[in-house]
């Protein structure tokens, strides 16, 4: 009698053993996906792998897919079409000010709809302001802030002291910017063999101008981005600065300066001062062979720089499951230990006020005081150029910047011509 | 009656697989954009909406196709001969016995394998200004600093002499095919009249070469507005549209503006362009390459 129920009941516990992981998995377990681009240097797939993998060992009940999908462009590129063509991600890390064109084409979910809880909320407001303006549209929250970037100078301080200057005094306005870049520029008969500073002008031109711009006392679009102000005359000053540190100090290479290779003429010592992402630092503390500074951009009215980098967004396809589980994520890999730890990794800048109050965080700003530069200089912060149809009324001004840079058109003139294409590509978004 | 039929449904059951792939990839594709560039981009919840030519109009107002054009036509004009004569040039070297010649023809078609971002970017650092080879090269004639790359004036050389360095190498081999194809005793009936190297190749070789030159040809031009990877790894189009092709702008506006209709239409000119640019080689040159 024994043998025959033993036998029945290890069918059953078996039979249970196979469909019970099937049931569990149908029950509990939301799978989603983000697409992420990789912009700077260093094993960035490796480390978001990392924070993938670490969460589902804590989240068994969630199951994370990362996805590097190339540049921010090739990003948004499949991004977008995957979810036209009805397969798109959950989740996808793109350009901060790429918003609008999201929004625009009815791509994405506002977060503050969802994370509607109390401690929700406040995580949604833990983020610094400047990061988190680009992704607020129509009084929504689109943009989860991740990988954000901003302008700073890095200077070669012993091409300072070659040159006379205190090694450890960055300059603090204009005046003293042209004025240092003049002094550091070193020449040999006809050839240039060290320049005093360059403004990289490919890919980004804008971003660079903006920098200029604000500091000039100018803003490039309204809050709403329906507007731009391209040929304010503090622009005109701005652009006329940028050109002189060429025409009139000598101190710029003339022409367009690429924004691949300023980082590499740095580190070989061919120029002085150079304007980048503060996503270098890692690199150029990585490689530079002598003692180096980082700096807030200097003043003209006012300091400031653009914010940069990239955002989370919640894409449309989400099932409540899945958005839920994508919140979860999200304030896992934002919260302040993460965000610290994948400042120090990449050399972006943390997101959060209290992620530079972490130990980890602390303890590397004392050993590198230049990494928390870029945090200082958030005080001073404006939002990226962003508008509707952004893409291309930047590139507008992209192209007229250009044009003034290679001396085929006058700044003025330049941005008149930039004014006009942007408020002609606006006037469906002006009503 | 019957059996010429069967053999009629014989003959298209038989082009079936092959004209299935052709609609399916290139006929389709084409007609959907034509009439794609009759309405505008849908955007979100709004349809595409019929508009006729009107994006036709708009783009004959867009100053950066004209430069585009403008550019693809220069382009095209200096790297087409640029690279068939180079490629020429290099095949008659390497068909006559020289030392070393197997490795002579390797270098020459190197180009040719390696794919052309890597190729992009180790151009990219060779124009770059001061330490790129390019001014390290001018600077032993005490020339100074050269932008290449950022002036609107030696951009677009810049990009052609890559689009050169990696045609010719490809080109070369169809040469090179059609020389070593050549009957020997042409040589030796020529060499027994007494007639010159010069004289033989303007006479005898060239014209047995122009059935070759002729694909060539209509590969250099596919290519001349096909071959735009350079463009975005080097320069993205700039300084101020210098270096900005047609399919580079195409892209441009498809995938990072999203203004899928403009797209189309663009597409559909450049279509238009090397259609008619195509009949034009095989239907008035294609009848004169042939010697009789």
């Amino acid at each position: 009698m024994r043998t025959p129920r033993t036998t029945r009941r290890t069918l059953l516990a078996g039979a249970a053993g196979l469909a019970m992981p099937a049931i569990a998995r149908a029950q509990a377990v939301s799978e989603i996906e983000f697409y992420f681009p990789v912009a700077v240097g260093g094993p960035i797939t490796k480390i978001v792998d990392g924070y993938a993998a670490d969460f589902m060992r804590e989240n068994p009940d969630v199951k994370v897919r990362p996805i590097y999908a190339g540049s921010y462009v090739d990003t948004l590129t499949k991004a977008v079409t995957a979810t036209k063509a009805g397969n798109g991600p959950q989740m996808a890390v793109l350009l901060a000010v790429d918003a609008y064109t999201l929004v625009d084409d009815e791509l994405i979910l506002p977060f503050d709809t969802l994370a509607t809880g109390a401690e929700d909320k406040a995580w949604l407001n833990s983020f610094y302001p400047a990061f988190l303006r680009n992704g607020q549209i129509d009084g929504h929250t689109w943009g989860v802030p991740f990988q954000r970037s901003t302008i700073v100078m890095y200077w070669n301080k012993d091409a300072f002291k070659d040159a006379g200057l205190d090694p450890d005094k960055a300059p603090a306005n204009w005046a003293e910017h042209a004025a240092f870049a003049e002094k550091t520029t070193k020449r040999e008969g006809d050839r240039t063999t060290r320049w005093g500073v360059q403004i990289p002008g490919t890919g980004f031109t804008y971003w660079l101008f903006q920098a200029l711009a604000i500091e000039a006392g100018a803003e490039l679009a309204n809050a709403n981005g329906t507007k731009v102000n391209y040929n304010d005359p503090a622009c005109v000053e701005a652009l006329q600065y940028w050109i002189d540190l060429t025409a009139k100090y000598k101190a710029h290479p003339p022409g367009i300066v690429d924004w691949g290779t300023t980082p590499r003429d740095f580190l070989e010592g061919k120029v002085a001062m150079i304007w980048h992402t503060t996503g270098n630092l890692s690199n150029i503390k990585a490689n530079a062979k002598f003692p180096f500074g980082v700096a807030m951009l200097p003043a003209q009215k006012r300091r400031g720089s653009p914010t940069g980098g990239g955002n989370f967004h919640l894409f449309k396809g989400a099932t409540p499951a899945q958005q839920a589980a994508c919140l979860r994520f999200l304030k896992w890999v934002t919260s302040p230990a993460r965000a610290a730890q994948w400042s120090i990794d990449t050399g972006y800048v943390a997101t959060r006020p209290d992620a530079w109050q972490t130990e980890a965080m602390k303890a590397y700003v004392a050993g590198f005081p230049a990494a928390a530069v870029a945090r200082d200089q958030l005080e001073f912060a404006v939002a990226e150029l962003s508008t509707h149809d952004n893409q291309r009324v930047t590139q507008a001004l992209n192209d007229e910047l250009q044009a003034a840079l290679t001396g085929r058109k006058a700044p003025k003139a330049a941005l008149d011509d930039a004014q006009a294409a942007g408020t002609r590509l606006l006037r469906p978004y002006a009503r | 009656m019957a059996g010429v039929r069967r053999e009629t449904l014989q003959a298209w059951a038989l082009i079936l697989p092959a004209l299935v792939l052709l609609v399916a990839f290139t006929h389709w594709p084409a007609v959907a954009t034509l009439v794609d560039s009759l309405y505008t981009t849908p955007k979100g919840s709004r349809p595409p909406r019929f508009v006729g030519v009107e994006n036709y109009v708009a783009l004959m107002d867009d100053p950066v196709f004209w430069r585009a054009l403008h550019n693809n036509a220069v382009y095209a004009l200096v790297t087409i001969p640029a690279s068939v004569v180079l490629a020429l040039l290099m095949a008659l070297a390497v068909n006559t016995a020289l030392p070393g010649r197997p490795l002579l023809r390797m270098a020459y078609f190197t180009p040719t394998m390696l794919p052309m971002i890597a190729v992009a970017n180790i151009w990219l650092f060779f124009f770059t200004p001061d330490y790129g080879l390019f001014d390290r090269i001018v600077g032993v004639f005490g020339m100074g600093r050269h932008n290449w790359l950022g002036d609107a004036a030696t951009a677009l050389p810049a990009m052609m002499a890559v689009a050169v360095w990696k045609e010719a190498g490809f080109f070369m081999i169809f040469y090179l095919a059609a020389l070593q194809a050549m009957p020997p005793d042409l040589k030796e009936a020529a060499s027994l009249e007494g007639s010159s190297r010069w004289n033989f190749f303007r006479r005898v070789t060239l014209p047995l070469l122009m059935p070759t030159t002729l694909f060539v040809l209509v590969n250099a031009v596919i290519n001349a507005f096909r071959l735009v990877d350079h463009v975005v790894v080097m320069t993205r189009g700039g300084p101020d549209n210098a270096t900005t092709l047609l399919l580079y702008y195409i892209y441009e506006t498809g995938f990072r503006f999203w203004d899928t209709a403009m797209a189309a239409t663009l597409t559909v000119v450049l279509l238009a362009l090397l259609g008619t640019l195509a009949i034009f080689q095989f239907g008035v040159l294609g009848r004169r390459v042939h010697y009789r």
